[in-house]
């Protein structure tokens, strides 16, 4: 049981331990981290300049549901998408033999082998985005609100690595698509709104074809102490079974995976 | 200046059939740009309940899909591109050519024109279903729209090339373009329609070069001036071209001098 952890930690090391080599890099990369999350609120600034509420949110509302979308897309571009578009490279080389070697999990190895160290920034603004949101809110949240919030967020981040998992996945049986993963991160965008600004079809979509709503809307109604407990359980049945299927796709693609190069 | 004419119809026509080769990849980079559809969802919820500073939920969708049509036919890519070849030393095989690299680029990042209006069809389909009371009237202005459009073109194209010669110095120039990037998708109207910022952010707007890139042939399509200001506002367009025209042939050629062909 402790082996996989191990594997992880080692592995995190190792990545973090390569990234900070670059040290100018990391000085640019952070600064740029916060310029985006500057062009990302100017949007929000400007519509709320003209409106008290949109859709039943409020503006500190808002600011929660972008807070969590800005710590999330930290972690998606700043692990999950750099480390699985290694897997892509090595599939398009035939190196991923090598991986699928070792003796742990591949999808364990492959998950964290390369980390932009920099994207630290993103959770910094997150949380200086969650300080200001609370303050206009004038209550800090409940105790228990942070704890249902810190569930959500774990859900958030297992679907988030599950979707990237089956994009992936996918690569395997089309090595051609290796730009698939910038085409999710660009449908993640939507996630910085909360998911009841759409209607309709749309609204179905993004709540459970491809679950946006999981990722930010479900975080930050908890943390607002607005999530009711079915909601709650529903959300992480959801996300187990979308683990598990996402586990079930990996699989799968690694069994028909026949070395490129040799 | 006769041999670049007898030999540019031929680099598009490569350019195409790469293009062509790639066309899933080429697809799927397409269909990534979806910004303006994102803004539009807010801006449709927030104009639900009436209009939001003159804008209705349907001129919302006639702005957003017609800032979707301008990126998606104005799009280039020679900044990655340069940054690559730079440091992989394959620039000095292009140097080796008897023409100049930034024509090859330029080739490439407009023959994939006919594929981009591929898909920009469905986008003006949809704009015309949806918002066609919002479209200029005026036949000029859409006359002016195709050199509106080629101007936002080279704008983009030679900012990429301005911001590519940097990487004959140091390594890398992508972080640069990536913050360039960030202040032109404010500034564009990209992101929020200009008339919607507070007066000083406009003001600052309308003098910066980034409104030419997006904001006004969007304007055009939306006809929101009159023929003298739509003329006015295109020579002002062509002379920003002009301008980064001559800043990337000085800054083209100071870098050669300091570039030093690695690997190759």
């Amino acid at each position: 049981m402790m082996r996989p952890l191990r594997v992880v930690r080692a592995q995190l090391r190792a990545s973090v331990a390569i990234a900070l080599q670059y040290r100018l890099e990391f000085a640019v990369e952070g600064a740029l981290a916060l310029l985006w999350i500057g062009v990302t609120l100017v949007p929000l600034l400007v519509v709320f300049g003209a409106r008290e509420s949109v859709a039943g949110w409020t503006f500190p509302e808002m600011l929660v549901v972008l807070g969590w979308f800005v710590a999330l897309k930290g972690v998606l571009e700043g692990t999950l998408s750099p480390s699985l578009l290694q897997v892509i490279e090595h599939v398009r080389k035939g190196t991923l033999d090598f991986v699928l070697l070792k003796p742990a999990d591949a999808q364990l190895l492959v998950s964290l082998s390369k980390i932009e160290p920099w994207r630290v920034t993103d959770l910094a603004g997150a949380a200086v985005i969650f300080a200001i949101a609370f303050h206009r809110l004038g209550h800090p949240p409940a105790a228990h609100d942070v704890l249902l919030a810190a569930a959500m967020l774990c859900c958030a981040v297992l679907v988030l690595y599950s979707i990237a998992i089956v994009v992936v996945s996918i690569a395997f049986v089309a090595v051609r698509v290796d730009n698939l993963l910038y085409l999710f991160q660009s449908v993640f965008d939507v996630a910085r709104w909360p998911s009841s600004i759409f209607r309709g079809v749309l609204a179905f979509l993004f709540t459970f074809v491809l679950p946006l709503a999981l990722m930010t809307t479900y975080p930050a109604l908890a943390l607002l102490g607005k999530l009711t407990v079915p909601t709650a359980v529903a959300a992480v049945a959801g996300t187990l079974l979308f683990a598990w299927v996402a586990r079930g796709i990996w699989k799968a693609s690694i069994r028909r995976y026949t070395s490129a190069s040799s | 200046m006769t041999r670049i004419l007898r030999l540019y119809p031929q680099l598009l026509r490569t350019g195409f059939a790469e293009a062509v080769a790639y066309r899933t990849e080429f697809l799927i980079w397409m269909f990534s740009t979806n910004m303006p559809l994102v803004m539009l969802a807010i801006w449709a919820a927030a104009a639900r309940s009436g209009p939001v500073g003159g804008y209705s939920q349907q001129a919302f969708a006639a702005y957003y899909l017609a800032a979707l049509l301008v990126r998606l036919m104005t799009g280039a890519w020679v900044v990655w591109e340069m940054t690559m070849e730079i440091r992989q030393g394959t620039l000095g095989l292009r140097l080796l050519r008897p023409i100049h690299p930034l024509l090859q680029w330029s080739a490439d990042n407009l023959a994939a024109v006919p594929m981009r209006g591929i898909v920009a069809i469905p986008v003006v389909a949809i704009l015309l279903w949806v918002a066609r009371a919002e479209l200029a009237h005026d036949w000029l202005l859409w006359l002016l729209l195709c050199p509106a459009l080629l101007g936002a073109w080279l704008l983009y194209f030679l900012v990429q090339a301005i911001i590519g010669t940097v990487a004959l110095r140091f390594e890398s120039a992508a972080s640069l373009f990536d913050a360039w990037l960030g202040f032109s998708n404010i500034l564009s109207g990209y992101l929020v329609p200009l008339d919607l910022f507070p007066h000083a952010v406009r003001t600052l707007a309308l003098v910066l070069p980034f409104r030419f890139q997006l904001s006004y042939p969007v304007e055009l399509m939306l006809g929101r001036w009159s023929r003298g200001e739509a003329l006015e506002l295109l020579l002002a367009q062509w002379a920003y071209v002009a301008l980064f025209w001559f800043a990337t042939r000085v800054a083209w050629r100071s870098g050669l001098r300091h570039y030093a062909a690695y690997g190759g």
